[in-house]
This record gives C-alpha cells, structure tokens and sequence, in this order.
C-alpha cells in the first residue's frame, strides 16, 4: 500500500485511473447486455430469425436432412425435433457431422451462437417440439442429493456413478459429462440425442432436470477429496495404478536395496 | 572363561542394564533365539523380497484396519445421512454406508486410513502374485518346498477372500452390484445354489444380514486364518532354508548370503517403512474406492463401469466374455423345472477352477514327470527349464486375457474401438493367447539358451573388428570370466525319460503317458556346453564355430 500511495501524485496517475473507471463501466455494459440476450434467447425467436435460420439450413444441413428438413437416407427429418435439439447437436458441434459413424462426436462448434439460435429457430417453425430451457431450470440451485438419486437410477448405467462416461455396443458410448453446461444436459434429457433415450418432463420432472443438472456441476465444482481422481474409472484405473506405479516404485527400491551385493 | 567356572560361578552382569537383560534372558532363552536366527543366512536378490513386500503389506492392513473398525457400523438398517458431503445430504441408506462415508469426510484422518487400507490391500495380493510368479518361473516350488507352494496358494484364495470381503462392506452401489453378481453365480450351482443363496443372505438378496456376516468374516476369520497361514509358510521357509540362484559356489547343500543379524534384518526393517511409506504416498495423493460417487446400494441402478478389484477381475472379464447365446445354441436349459444357466455358472466356476487346480498340483505334475525326488535348493533361471516357463506364460497370458475382459468397457472407450470388437478378439485370444504364448514364450527361452552357449563357448563380442594380414577380418571376442562362464554353463539340462517297465517288467499306461510327457516336456532342449566343448572352443581360438555336442540332442525344429 505504501508503494501504490507514493506513486498517487506520478504524472500517469490520472491516465491509470481514467482507463480503470472506463474497462469497469465497459465491463458491466458488456455483462449486462450478454445477459439481456441470454434471455430474449430462451423466450421466443423472431420471424428473421426464421428466415435466417432457412437460408442457412439450405447451405450446411439440407444435404443430409433434405429441404424443407424432411429427411433423406442420409440424414432423419427434423419436423417436430424442436430448438432444443438444434441448439445441443449444433451447440456442442456434434452437427454438422464429420463423418458417418456410430454416433455424432463432440467437436468445436462450426456455428456461432446467433447462426445456432437462427437454425433452431428455423426448425422450431417447422413443427412444435422441446424448446431450449429456461433460466431458471439451469441456475444449479436444486437439491443435489435429489438430483443425485435420480442420476444413479436413470443416467449412472451408460454414464457412469461418477458421470466419468462409459461404452454402449459397438463403438456407441456414453460420454463424461464434465464440462458440459447445464443447459445441454437438460436439452440432451429432452431430446435423446444420438443412442441417448429421451427424459420427458413425464419421466422427470424439470425440477427433477434441474436437481441432476446441480447434482453433476456440485460433484465437479467438488473436486476429489481424496487426492488424484485417476479418472473415476473405478477399479480398473485402481488396478493399473498399483500393479505399475505402487509396484514399480517398490521394484526400484528392492533393486536398490540389494544393489551392493551382487 | 572354563566350562567349570559358568557352571560353578553364575554370570553376574557389570552394569544394571547388563543383570536386567540377563536376568530376562535366563528366563525366556533370548539369546538362544537370537544365536540361531540371527545367523540365518538369506541369498540376496530383488526378485526375493516381493514375499516380504506381501508381509508388510499384510501388517499395514492389520493396523489400519484395525482405526478403521473403530469407527465403521456394519448395521444394514435404513438412516438418512447428515454428514458434511452435501451432495449425499438426507438420503436414505444402511447404517453402514452411512458410517463409511463418516469415516471418509467427519473422523479426522479417516479418509486416509480408508485409502492406507484399500491401497495396501490392492498391493498386499499384487505383490503375493508376483511372489507366486517369481516361485514358480524359478522352479523353487520343487522338493522340499511343494507343501510351502500350496500353503502359498492358499494364502492367495485367503487374500482375494479378505479383498472381496472388504469390498462388500460399505455397502456403496459398485460393492452391492459385486454382492449381486456373486449372489448370481452362487444361485447358478444347480441344486444347491438357491439355498446356499438364502442362507448366505438370510433370505433374498440383499437382505439386512450380509453386510454384517461379511464383516465378521473380513475382520475375524478371514485374517485369523491368513496370519495362521503365514506363520506355517515362514516356519516352513526358515526349516527349508531361502532358496538361491545358481552362482559359482552355490549348491543344493549351501546357502550363500548374509546372515540375518545385524545388516539384513536392518535393511529388511527399513523395507518396512519403505513399502508404508509408498503406500502412505498413494493414500496421501491418489483417490482410491471414491464411495460418495457410487451412492447407497439399491439393487435397481448399475454404474457404468462397474468392476471388481484387480484381483477378482479375472473372474469378471471370464463372466463378460461368456456368449448368451451362440447363433441358436443356448446355454440356459430347465431341467426338472430348474434353471440351469451354464452361461453364468461355466465362466465363474470353471476358469478358476482350472487355474487353481493346476496351480496346487503343479509341483507334483513336474515331480511325476521329471521322476525328480532330490531336493533342490538352487534356483533355475527361467530359461533353463523352457517347458515349464512356456507353460507359466501360457497360464499368465490366459489370465490376463480375462483380466482385460474385466475393462472391456474401458478398453472400448479409451481406445475407441467398439465394445463389441474388443469382446470378439478377447475371446479368440481365449483360446488362442495360451497356445500363442506357449509357442513364443518356449522359442525365446531355448534362443536365450542358444545364445548363452555360444557366449560361453566364444566369448562376448567385443564390435571391434580386426583385419588379419592376409586381409580377412574377424570381430574379437573377449572370453567371459569364470565366473560369469559359471552362470551359463552351470545349470542341469533335463532329458527326455523313456518309460521303463515296473517290478513285474510291464510298461504301465501311465508310466506311458509319463514318458510321452516327459518327451514333450524336454525334447527340445539346449544342453549346456560341457568341459570338453569349453576346452575345444577354447583350442580352436576366437570365433571358428564348434558344431554341437554329441550330448546336444534333436534340435532340429
């Protein structure tokens, strides 16, 4: 502190404190905006929206889902799959697919968020279906342990108790959720995507929703209480870790200690 | 000092701490003890020590498993959780989760003794198998010491027992999805299958008996037998004398080493502290056995990913490799009006029981075919008995097969590759893997073996190439020592043993099949070069190849 009150009266002081008050404001504005379009996001989309979303569906999508996205034998219709299922597929860059396989991967989106909001508001004209949730099911603020029961009875088969992923049959497979926002795990319940099973609000609820969402960002923001997690795999990764680190290092010190002998 | 004058005049210690230790030591024999054990002499070698690693492992189980009872309830009656991991707040579960989880997050340092336990657990069976293995690749489970292989082998089915019992105890969802597949194949043994069922459980599974059967199992009865068996297995070493590896003064009728006092017995106490110090790093540092991500054990959900700890992993990936059906063929019959699924009952009972079956009897296979009954106490390196090394491998690989069917998920989805596929090539190499492992594992043994007698006939190759004056180059090769020499031609090279007829003169069935085995058994060997050949190698100059010996028998495929 005393360092920072001699240097008030330096010729720059003015300057530094003019361009502190100017990022503070500019950085609430941009805070405060962002937020105002999250929300006009979630409500309703706008005719333009539509329009926009059309033209570029024409160009990236229709080649497999066909015009108008009434599918081809490359790719499923998309009548009635929702803005939901676009804003995950498109979101998470899952769509536009790579290659053909046994399921779509995860990989950077190609399309910025107002392309994304513009397609699904194009395939939401087409035919009504889930639409992307609301704030307030995506605020964590659930009951974790709720919302951790309904994970081990519903998700905890393919994903994992520990939400680390796990294989379906050939090549299939149920990946980690870590890093996953809130939001596309609630669109990814509604819709099924891929060899997912879809998690309507009769299956559970969308508080129930909201309970897992807060559930997994709780055992993320959590860490591992007991040290490395190995990947939560379990055992195996337990196994592997004993027979070649726990063993190896003992191996070492045997070698050291009957080096003098020999 | 006359024997007259101690047998007159009793000893009287100088100073106070002198009469003290004598006035013990007339009383409880000590120094007797201490002269006798104290001047035990142990060969000295890395490969030696992976019993003793077991051992500590076993006293650091004893002690932390002993804090850790202070603190678990194996109560199986419903409670609603109020501990500080908060995802898990106010859901149902047994008193006995609800205890391990308590152990895990409220008892100070409980954590750590959890993850001390389950570490040193995981270690104490790895390190007993790789003991076992390395008994076994030596051939130091041969006379006097096949009583000493089987206690060894009971020692191991004792541990995976502890291991799986421990398992079973907090009651978490991976535990009861375990307890369930054992219930599976127990229900699979036709008969008697249900009833062992509903006695173990105290009725269906789950219950509210298991969880406290297990315990008194896992804490009383299972260590008690094991600790039995290790006093008989270390009374045993010790009246056998610790076997060595061959080496220039070294016979069955010797033991070259140190002695126990003072130096081994301190390097072995700090052993100690070494193996609980690694064991404290990996509790301190690595996560082990999370139960507060597997939540309380309901039988309805199964995590993905869901496995056994190592060591009844073998037994997992043999129930995961099993087909259901096989294009039309179906392992599930109703017999009487009884189930009989073959598909859960052949992959749990019949590997195993294979693997332990010839494990017990190996010593006495050999023994009958090799028709050795001398004691042996001169190690064999493995590439000096190929026959018996291939088969090791062989039964190694076929464990590993199965213990990688055990993380086939895992397998699928680290490398991706489809589940499907890994179970496909899993199964062939089921079969195939042995057989494989067999051949190759026999080939390099008899190549090292070729290799060590041309080293001991020529010498080592030096790479410094000479040119002689009429302009042929030849590569020097410098002569091994003597004793280096020693080690590669120091070893019993076993043949074939025809069979003979009994006292009536008639050649028995057996006594043929043990002759066709011994011929299976050691038709391809390597003899080891004699004096002769040493001598003529040795005549002829550097590098001028001595043909084979005329001890040197079929090496023709």
């Amino acid at each position: 502190m005393k360092a920072l009150s001699q240097k008030r009266r330096h010729p720059l002081a003015a300057v530094a404190l003019l361009l502190m008050g100017l990022l503070l404001t500019g950085g609430l504005y941009a805070i405060a905006t962002t937020v105002n379009q999250a929300k006009a996001e979630t409500t309703s989309f706008s005719a333009s929206d539509a329009e926009e979303g059309k033209k570029l569906f024409e160009a990236n999508c229709a080649t497999c889902h066909g015009m108008g996205a009434s599918g081809t034998k490359d790719g499923p219709s998309l009548v009635g799959v929702g803005a939901a299922a676009v804003d995950f597929q498109v979101g998470t860059g899952r769509m536009p697919m790579q290659m053909n396989g046994p399921q779509a991967q995860k990989k950077p989106q190609q399309f910025n968020e107002e392309q994304t909001r513009q397609l699904a508001a194009y395939v939401a004209s087409l035919g009504p279906g889930p639409s992307i949730p609301e704030e307030h099911l995506l605020d964590e603020k659930g009951d974790a342990a709720a919302g951790g029961e309904l994970f081990r009875v519903n998700c905890a088969m393919c994903h994992n108790a520990a939400a680390a992923g796990g294989a379906l049959t050939r090549g299939k497979f149920a990946p980690a959720l870590g890093d996953v926002t809130g939001k596309h795990i609630y669109e990814a319940m509604v819709t099924g995507p891929q060899n997912m099973p879809v998690f309507n609000d009769a299956n559970i609820s969308p508080e129930g929703k909201r309970d897992i969402i807060t559930f997994l960002k709780k055992i993320e923001a959590n860490g591992s209480p007991g040290g490395a997690d190995l990947g939560s795999l379990g055992p195996v990764s337990e196994g592997l870790f004993v027979w070649v680190a726990g063993l190896g290092v003992i191996i070492a010190f045997t070698i050291w200690l009957t080096s003098r002998t020999s | 000092m006359s024997a007259s004058s101690t047998a007159d005049v009793p000893y009287v210690a100088k100073t106070k701490v002198g009469r003290f230790t004598n006035f013990v030591d007339e009383r409880v024999g000590g120094s007797g003890i201490l002269r006798e054990f104290g001047r035990k002499v142990f060969p000295d070698h890395w490969s030696f020590m992976f019993g003793e690693v077991a051992l500590y492992s076993f006293v650091i189980l004893l002690l932390s498993g002993t804090f850790l009872t202070f603190f678990f309830d194996p109560s199986m009656a419903e409670t609603h959780y109020q501990g500080s991991y908060t995802p898990l707040y106010n859901v149902e579960m047994s008193v006995a989760y609800n205890s391990s989880l308590n152990i895990s997050f409220d008892v100070r340092g409980g954590l750590f003794m959890r993850q001390v336990h389950h570490w040193s657990a995981l270690l104490f069976v790895a390190s007993l198998s790789v003991h076992m293995l390395r008994v076994f690749f030596t051939g130091a489970f041969r006379k006097p010491r096949e009583m000493n292989w089987v206690v060894g082998g009971v020692l191991l089915i004792l541990a995976m027992a502890a291991g799986f019992t421990g398992y079973s105890l907090p009651d978490d969802l991976l535990s009861g999805n375990g307890l369930r597949i054992i219930d599976g194949v127990i229900k699979s043994i036709p008969v008697i299958g249900t009833y062992i069922s509903f006695f173990l459980f105290g009725g269906e599974f789950p219950g509210t008996a298991i969880i406290g059967r297990l315990y008194v199992l896992h804490i009383l009865l299972v260590p008690a037998i094991i600790l039995l068996m290790i006093v008989i297995h270390l009374f045993m070493v010790v009246v056998h004398k610790h076997t060595q590896y061959p080496g220039p003064g070294r016979n069955d009728g010797n033991v070259v080493g140190y002695p126990l006092g003072p130096v081994y017995a301190a390097k072995a106490g700090g052993f100690f502290f070494i193996v609980f110090g690694v064991i404290a790093l990996m509790a301190a540092a690595f996560t082990i056995n999370p139960i507060w991500n597997y939540g309380p054990y309901d039988p309805s959900p199964v995590s993905a990913g869901t496995q056994p700890d190592w060591y009844i992993g073998f037994v997992d990936g043999a129930l995961r490799l099993m087909p259901g059906v096989v294009n039309d063929f179906h392992f599930e019959y109703i017999v009487f009006g009884h189930t009989l699924t073959l598909n859960v009952l052949l992959p749990a009972l019949v590997p195993a029981g294979i693997l332990f079956t010839v494990l017990f009897t190996y010593p006495w296979i050999e023994r009958w075919i090799t028709k050795d009954d001398r004691e042996h106490h001169v190690l064999d390196r493995p590439r000096n008995a190929p026959t018996r090394t291939a088969i090791g491998v062989a039964g190694f690989t076929w464990y590993c097969v199965m213990w990688a069917a055990a993380g086939s998920d895992l397998i699928a989805t680290h490398f991706h590759v489809a589940l499907n596929d890994v179970t496909y090539w899993l199964r062939a190499l089921f079969f195939l893997g042995p057989i494989l492992a067999f051949i190759v594992t026999k080939r390099v043994a008899l190549a090292l073996q070729r290799k060590d007698r041309e080293i001991a006939l020529h010498g080592r190759e030096t790479g410094r190439i000479v040119r002689l004056p009429h302009g042929e180059f030849i590569e020097v090769h410098a002569p091994l020592d003597e004793y280096k020499r020693y080690r590669l031609v120091g070893f019993e090279s076993l043949a074939p043993l025809p069979a003979v007829p009994n006292e009536h003169g008639v050649v028995t069935r057996s006594e043929k099949r043990r002759a066709a085995l011994s011929k299976w058994f050691f038709e391809d060997r390597v003899a080891p070069a004699s004096p002769a050949e040493l001598e003529a190698a040795h005549a002829h100059g550097h590098h001028e190849a001595i043909e084979a010996g005329a001890d040197q028998k079929s090496l023709t495929h």
